[in-house]
């Protein structure tokens, strides 16, 4: 059977934002119908039946922060194994980050990005800019090409590199207003952290390893959000990390400034603890850090502060995770095991309710990447007439993970031997399943080539 | 115990056995013929990827002390700058049938890594990684501190056997920060019983130092003066360390020198029978004084030589799997040794 977008699905029994039980309908790539029980009569004879009994229905979750590697690092992930494993996470978008080889600071390689995302199809790929050529911090790069390239970039970072020079980032904030963008920052301040390895504090001090000072992440921050405010900007905080970022952004959102924040799901669930073994795996930026500020990224995501969860997957290559920890890459994958942890760790603990899953995985990356509006609109409610973007999760499953058996094309998750809860049954893009049963469905990402 | 990783790893009474053991080990070393058989035809590898002459030699002199093949690998340069992998170097001397490496590298963690990656069956003797640690400086300061300050140093090698330091107060002065011989001292010395003062200027003790179990002062006057220290552990103050980022660590040597060096003038508060160590090598004017370094209270050259011994030790008791807390009676070694004569 093919599984394409004239495919006609209905969902038995699913339960739209973890609520009461129900039928949906997808046709033509939208959601057709939402309803207590759909008359055996209005099924479609050729339509696919899906048995989706306690299944949590959920918007098509959307990634603000993927490295997918290509071009420079396909052996590490391609575009397509990276979006497969996208798709396998529940995800229907990720925006790809910048820092590749080339880097991606131009109208050319976004483009490029964009379109072999386009083609392998399993989710859409939405490419962020550079913010200066090169990654280098020194000059703008054209980010009004990329805006109005055929990628539609919004998003700019140096992501892996701080803009560190305040008039660089005092520029890039005022430059993309003229197209509604956002500067997502990386916020580490560069002398504060030469050759930092880990978070410091108790655990670097006991390991000998160079310390990665909050105040480094802190202070840019700081920094950023009065930036914004002084030139009416908006501003995008990546991969927040420590008690005192969550309380700025929290002053800040308080004061009316425009800033979003996001957080890993690693940050949400992973300590400095974890470098004692010295297994490079852990390795991050940022870093792992305490259980204190473990605690007031949750509460932060549970009160809002923090907008969104975004996975700042990294795949690596083995070599570059087999050997000593300060000559190791940092970054670890995440697509496929976000969903999990954010049901781990606010879920199952009774912070967050499916519904808030869906604003922080979903609605809000989508607003704040504006890709929630138009043809292929991403982070919508799931709501008859709107696109048939879709995740069905069991949230009774329990899974161990096995780095080797994912999609992505590299092993270095941090989850690998544990048990997490929860698996994605189903993922549909615009009415295409592209997960059936748990598993990629190969020919959808054809299909998607051929549109 | 198969590896010796870090000085934090040993119980009291596995440190004890382990200086107990370098005491036996020590007494074989005033002998005329040196020798012992005890590791004939095991393979010891000394693999350094950092510069060390003084940690290698000594560990080598204990290895062929012992009768055991000893191969000196010297790794300059890891992966970090593309040379050979630390997995590809591991498993090469797997494949050579190393018994033992004592390994010396600038990344913290890497002996911990060569132990547990699966890459290699021998046993792993830290020598020194990064900031981290070094146990056997440790155990050599430690067995150096009983035999001065535990026993009767008349009696030679033997005295302290069977002691810990209990009560005993060690000042450790300079470059905590950046120092793997502070942080095995420490674990090792309160593991021991002794009580420890950490004295630094504050740019050089880490965050996260208010856990650890000892004292931390910024005032080498005051903690000589009023601590009484029974003995007092000099750092090497690397030069680096003033021109690193920020415009280094102290303003300048004389500065350093003036509030953290230990002089003639510091030597005179000190209690009669407080002992002056150095882990060498040392910067004579920096961080001691000529008169420091060679006044009859330093015992930085008897270090040196305790180094072999318990050194030996740990050679010993790894291979031989010797390691529970059960004295190896001295009768045994002498019999050893006489086999060896003969």
């Amino acid at each position: 059977m093919s599984h394409d977008a004239t495919t006609t699905y209905v969902l038995r029994g699913v339960r739209p934002l973890g609520g009461e039980r129900a039928d949906v309908l997808l046709r033509d790539g939208v959601i057709a119908r939402i309803e207590a029980q759909l008359p055996e009569a209005d099924v479609p004879e050729e339509a696919v039946v899906v048995d989706g009994a306690d299944l949590v229905a959920l918007p098509g979750l959307v990634d603000l922060h993927t490295h997918l590697r290509e071009p420079g690092r396909e052996d590490t992930e391609t575009i397509e194994s990276g979006t497969r494993s996208a798709a396998a996470g529940g995800f229907t978008a990720v925006h790809a980050m910048a820092n590749t080889t080339p880097v991606a600071d131009t109208a050319g390689v976004v483009e490029q990005v964009w379109r072999i995302g386009r083609d392998a199809g399993w989710v859409d790929v939405h490419p962020v800019g550079a913010v200066s050529v090169g990654l280098a911090g020194e000059q703008l790069a054209e980010l009004g090409a990329m805006a109005q390239s055929a990628a539609r970039v919004r998003v700019f970072s140096d992501d892996g590199k701080c803009v560190w020079d305040p008039v660089l980032m005092r520029r890039a904030l005022e430059y993309v207003k003229a197209f509604d963008g956002v500067v997502a920052q990386h916020a580490q301040e560069p002398r504060l952290t030469e050759g930092a390895q880990m978070n410091e504090g108790i655990v670097s001090a006991e390991l000998g390893l160079a310390g990665w000072p909050a105040v480094a992440e802190e202070a840019i921050i700081a920094r950023d959000v009065l930036l914004a405010e002084h030139v009416g900007s908006r501003l995008h905080v990546c991969h927040l990390s420590t008690a005192g970022s969550v309380e700025i952004v929290r002053w800040a959102k308080g004061r009316g400034i425009d800033v979003t924040a996001e957080v890993t799901p690693h940050h949400l669930v992973l300590t400095d603890e974890e470098a004692r073994g010295y297994d490079p795996t852990f390795k991050v930026n940022p870093p792992l850090r305490t259980q204190a500020d473990v605690e007031a990224v949750r509460e932060g995501l549970a009160d809002g502060t923090i907008d969104i969860v975004a996975t700042d997957h990294a795949p690596h290559a083995r070599e570059d995770k087999d050997c000593e920890w300060a000559a190791a890459a940092f970054g670890m994958t995440g697509l496929e095991t976000a969903l999990s942890v954010v049901q781990a760790t606010m879920v199952d603990t009774g912070r967050l309710t499916w519904a808030d899953v869906a604003r922080v995985m979903s609605a809000n990356p989508a607003r704040i990447g504006r890709i929630d509006t138009g043809e292929l609109a991403q982070g919508r409610p799931l709501a008859v007439g709107e696109p048939a973007n879709l995740v069905l999760v069991d949230p009774a499953a329990r899974r161990v993970v096995d780095g080797r058996a994912q999609e992505t094309a590299s092993a270095n998750t941090p989850f690998a031997g544990r048990e997490l809860p929860g698996r994605v049954v189903a993922t549909f893009l615009r009415g295409r399943a592209t997960v059936l049963d748990g598993a990629p469905v190969r020919d959808a990402a054809a299909v998607g080539g051929a549109r | 115990m198969k590896h010796l990783l870090s000085a934090a790893d040993l119980t009291r009474a596995e440190a004890v056995h382990v200086l107990d053991t370098a005491a036996e080990m020590a007494a074989t070393q005033s002998r005329e013929i040196k020798k012992l058989p005890t590791l004939r035809g095991r393979t010891v590898v000394n693999l350094f990827f950092e510069d060390s002459t003084r940690t290698r030699i000594s560990f080598e002199t204990a290895a062929k002390r012992l009768s055991a093949d000893v191969i000196n690998f010297s790794a300059k340069g890891s992966s970090v700058s593309k040379g050979e992998s630390l997995k590809d170097t591991a498993l090469t001397l797997q494949a050579m049938g190393a018994d033992a490496v004592v390994v010396r590298h600038q990344a913290s963690g890497a002996p911990h890594l060569l132990a547990h990656a699966g890459w290699l069956d021998a046993a792993v003797v830290n020598a020194g990684d990064g900031t981290h640690q070094h146990p056997t400086q440790a155990l050599l300061d430690a067995f150096t501190l009983r035999r001065h300050l535990a026993g009767d140093p008349a009696l030679g090698a033997t005295s302290g056997v069977g002691a810990d330091l209990d009560g005993l107060h060690v000042a450790i002065v300079g470059d905590v920060l950046h120092s793997r011989v502070a942080r095995s001292n420490l674990a090792l010395l309160t593991t021991l019983g002794a009580h420890v003062t950490l004295v630094a200027p504050p740019t050089l003790v880490p965050v996260g130092v208010d856990t650890w179990p000892c004292e931390v002062s910024y005032d080498l006057d005051a903690t000589l003066a009023d601590g009484k220290p029974d003995a007092v552990m000099m750092l090497r103050v690397q030069r680096e360390r003033m021109s690193s980022a920020g415009g280094g660590f102290f303003p300048s040597p004389l500065e350093y020198s003036r509030a953290y060096g230990l002089d003639a003038r510091r030597l005179a508060i000190l209690p009669e029978h407080t002992i002056v160590m150095h882990p060498g090598p040392m910067n004579r004017g920096l961080e001691i004084s000529a008169e420091a370094a060679d006044s009859p209270r330093a015992v930085i050259v008897e270090q040196v030589a305790n180094g072999v011994a318990v050194r030996m030790a740990v050679l010993y008791l790894l291979l031989t799997g010797q390691h529970d807390a059960t004295p190896v009676p001295v009768t045994t070694t002498t019999t050893r040794t006489e086999e060896a004569h003969a």
